[in-house]
């Protein structure tokens, strides 16, 4: 029954979708305001009919109604409630209905904006949107229907979920925030497409732009972080980051909104590079559908294979449309957006936005070639190899240390053409500062690694321009308006909101390369095999093997060994275990961490033996990863202030 | 515009060509390929001391542990090649089990292991024609 009103929902939203992307067209193509209004009402329908089919799903789930084949395939009477809701996102057909939900969202918030607003440019942009909706309808509809009814007779009970996904709180969030910023990223693609098929992208259209990519930029940023937070608490290889096809895939897009970002602040100053925004937002969205493409048709295989299904060909073809769609608009109408502005000087803040675009484009090249090359080669020559994990880190570190620069010469440098003096004025004294913090690593502390070094440097660099540019207007207002420190902060921070908030993301990402940096150059680890009672030293620590405990729980069993571990800090217990799932024969292993200010203690449990009269540790000292998680915050607690609207009354 | 355009395209193709060179070049040295026992004994001289991943079956009544090492025969419908590695297996590791294990061949004829992954599904079948995919699928990193 619930089956077939989601089917219901699901054809209506298809409809709705469909109908909606004609009448935006001939919208845009004609200049009719009557088809514009019908427009609205077509994407305010699919937003309706979408969320009802998603109520829908969970409704099923959580009466664990298996004639549904979505719940028989995922749903278990043995699961806790919240693994039963959140299971909606546990496997592939059910992941494209919390997409279809999340896209609605996004599509309503901008249709109501966009409701009396650019009559020019929004009947395109609602159609390209209500164009890609009727895609992912269409997906639900069709090839990856969850509604479908589960094969006679109907089960009585369902296997549950992946036990991966079963095994930690944070796959409950990592999914729909990965979500919010790969579905997110359709409306900036929709108004890209809009400015192209309409000729006009001004100043508000482009601020607009901006807001739209930031918001999804921001979920996709915390998105990528809590993958890897997930990857490391639970995988149990001791690391947060293994350039897997399908972390790259949610690191593509990433890397060039965070480009278009940048290049989206040029039209709105000097009316200059807006083809290249433009191009640079479409690239973003088209890296999102092959992400989608690459983590959902099973063509890579990873620990995510298990979202394989034969949606892959019907993706690709999608992907091959748009794409062509995309490249033919752009060599149509991207003159009619050519700037007239001027670019600026070579050494000025303009300059050194293209470098950064130029550098986050070719660290994306970079990536993108070592995800599909392996692909490449198995279809071109029938053989199987991987990329290794060396290649990636080596292209990451000269162009990650020359970003973090740019960092700092960016908000450093004046727009326009500064004269030579200001450009001294601008970096010098963060320089002198940036140049001694690697001298006296190396000099007191005897740190003798390049890259580091030049990484802390430059790092320290970005750091210093980064408060000044934070402090600057507050000792402005002090001096001139002779406020008090608080008042001429809070006024500084009203009318330059936007500004701070991009310097909160800025000093976030700095720290995240920071912690990205030590940790990779001084992360430590070693396997034992310790016997009960028995006691091994790994660095500062000492580990005793205590005791095993074997526990039931509903869904699954549970081995945790009792590890009691003395360091310089004093003592603290640490409980690896191993889980084993009623529906999967193999034991999950979950790793157990103790996280200090400058690193975590990494336990994996590796094996135990029947008898449990010995056990297989695998122990790492982490330096640095918690700052992470920490940092990630900032960055996420930034993009939301920029990403605020402003106070009524105090210029943006 | 036209007072940056030619430094800007000369700044540009430069990084541009610099990186792709770089990345090209690197990437031929980091390349990692998965090899089935019988091709890895079939390319023996051009395989001694490349970085591949060997993937197969845990042969039954070849496990026995050596000192600290743990050593074992990787098979498939043809061919065998005997594993030594100094990494403690993990829980599933077991005889009949699928596998796939990140080394060289040593000069032997022994493949020298550091990192030994073991598949992660129920239902194991050995790998057709050398193609490694089913060995990969779901493999958990267990170094």
């Amino acid at each position: 029954m619930l089956g077939r009103i989601g089917d219901l929902w699901v054809l209506l939203a298809l409809g709705s979708a469909s109908a909606g992307a004609v009448t935006g067209f001939s919208a845009g193509g004609l200049g009719s305001h009557t088809l514009l209004r019908h427009t609205q009402r077509f994407a305010r329908a699919f937003c309706l009919f979408m969320v009802l089919a998603f109520v829908t799903m969970e409704v099923a789930l959580l009466r664990h109604d298996f004639s549904v084949k979505y719940v028989a395939k995922v749903g278990s009477l043995a699961s806790p409630l919240h693994i039963t809701i959140v299971s909606l996102w546990s496997s592939l057909e059910g992941s494209i209905v919390l997409w279809g939900f999340i896209l609605s969202i996004f599509l309503a918030v901008f249709t109501e904006w966009s409701r009396d607003r650019h009559p020019e440019t929004t009947p395109w942009a609602l159609a390209t949107m209500l164009t890609v909706a009727a895609f992912f309808a269409f997906l639900i509809a069709g090839p990856a229907n969850p509604f479908t009814p589960a094969p006679n007779p109907v089960p009585l009970d369902g296997p549950g979920p992946n036990p991966l996904l079963q095994n930690h709180p944070l796959m409950i969030i990592h999914p729909p925030m990965l979500y919010l910023g790969y579905v997110g990223m359709t409306v900036p693609f929709g108004m890209a497409m809009g400015a192209l098929f309409s000729g006009q992208l001004g100043p508000a259209w482009t601020q607009a732009l901006r807001k739209a990519l930031l918001v999804p930029w921001g979920f996709l940023s915390v998105g990528i972080v809590l993958g890897g937070w997930w990857a490391y608490d639970v995988l149990g290889w001791g690391g947060y980051w293994a350039w897997d096809p399908v972390e790259n895939a949610s690191f593509l897009p990433w890397l060039t909104a965070t480009a278009a970002l940048h290049a989206a602040m040029l039209p709105s100053r000097r009316d200059a590079m807006k083809g290249w925004t433009v191009s640079l937002v479409l690239v973003t969205f088209l890296l999102t559908l092959l992400g989608t493409f690459m983590t959902r048709s099973g063509v890579f295989n990873s620990v995510h294979s298990f979202t394989q299904s034969d949606i892959g060909p019907i993706f690709l073809g999608f992907l091959a449309v748009a794409l062509v769609g995309c490249v033919v608009l752009l060599a149509l109408r991207v003159d009619g957006l050519a700037g007239k502005g001027e670019i600026g000087a070579l050494v000025s803040r303009e300059a050194s936005f293209l470098l950064n675009n130029l550098l986050l484009v070719a660290f994306t090249f970079t990536v993108l070639l070592g995800t599909t090359f392996p692909l490449v080669m198995e279809a071109w020559k029938d053989v199987r190899l991987s990329v290794g994990e060396p290649y990636f880190n080596q292209m990451a570190l000269p162009i990650g240390v020359a970003l973090l620069f740019l960092m700092g010469v960016g908000p450093a440098l004046p727009w326009g053409e500064p004269s030579t003096r200001k450009v001294a004025e601008a970096l010098v004294p963060p320089l002198a500062v940036a140049a001694l913090v690697p001298l006296v690593l190396w000099g007191v502390y005897d740190i003798d690694r390049p890259w580091p070094l030049a990484t802390f440097g430059t790092a320290t660099f970005a750091t210093v321009v980064s408060l000044r540019e934070m402090a600057t207007p507050i000792r402005i207002r002090m001096r001139e308006q002779r406020e008090s420190l608080v008042t001429a902060a809070s006024r500084a921070f009203a009318r330059g909101q936007r500004r701070y908030g991009g310097q909160i993301v800025h000093l976030g990402i700095i720290v995240i390369i920071v912690a990205i940096a030590i940790s990779h150059a001084w992360r430590v680890d070693r396997e034992y095999t310790v016997p009960t009672g028995g006691t091994v030293r790994f660095e500062e620590y000492s580990f005793t093997y205590v005791r095993a405990e074997h526990f039931k729980e509903s869904h699954r069993e549970r081995d945790e060994v009792v590890v009691e571990v003395e360091g310089p800090g004093g003592a603290f217990t640490l409980r690896p275990a191993l889980n084993a799932y009623s529906t999967s024969m193999n034991a999950i292993g979950s790793p157990a961490v103790k996280t200090f200010p400058t690193h975590d203690v990494y336990v994996s449990l590796l094996s135990l033996a029947p008898d449990k009269s010995t056990v297989g540790l695998h122990i790492y000292r982490n330096p640095a990863v918690g700052w992470l998680w920490i940092a990630t915050a900032v960055v996420a607690f930034g993009t939301l202030l920029a990403a605020w609207p402003a106070r009524k009354g105090a210029p943006a | 515009m036209s007072k940056l355009r030619l430094p800007a395209i000369l700044v540009g193709v430069s990084v541009v060509s610099v990186l792709a060179f770089l990345s090209f070049g690197s990437m031929d040295k980091n390349l990692v390929y998965y090899w089935s026992p019988t091709t890895l004994r079939a390319s023996k001289p051009a395989s001694e001391g490349a970085t591949v991943r060997l993937g197969g079956l845990v042969k039954a009544g070849s496990v026995r542990v050596d000192g600290t090492n743990t050593v074992f025969t990787v098979v498939d419908d043809q061919a065998s090649v005997e594993v030594r590695t100094a990494s403690i297996p993990p829980q599933m590791f077991r005889e009949g089990i699928g596998v796939v294990v990140e080394g060289h061949l040593g000069p032997d004829g022994i493949f020298v292991s550091k990192r030994l992954l073991v598949k992660h599904d129920e239902n194991y079948k050995a790998p057709a024609d050398g193609k490694l995919s089913e060995a990969q699928s779901g493999s958990v990193k267990e170094d």
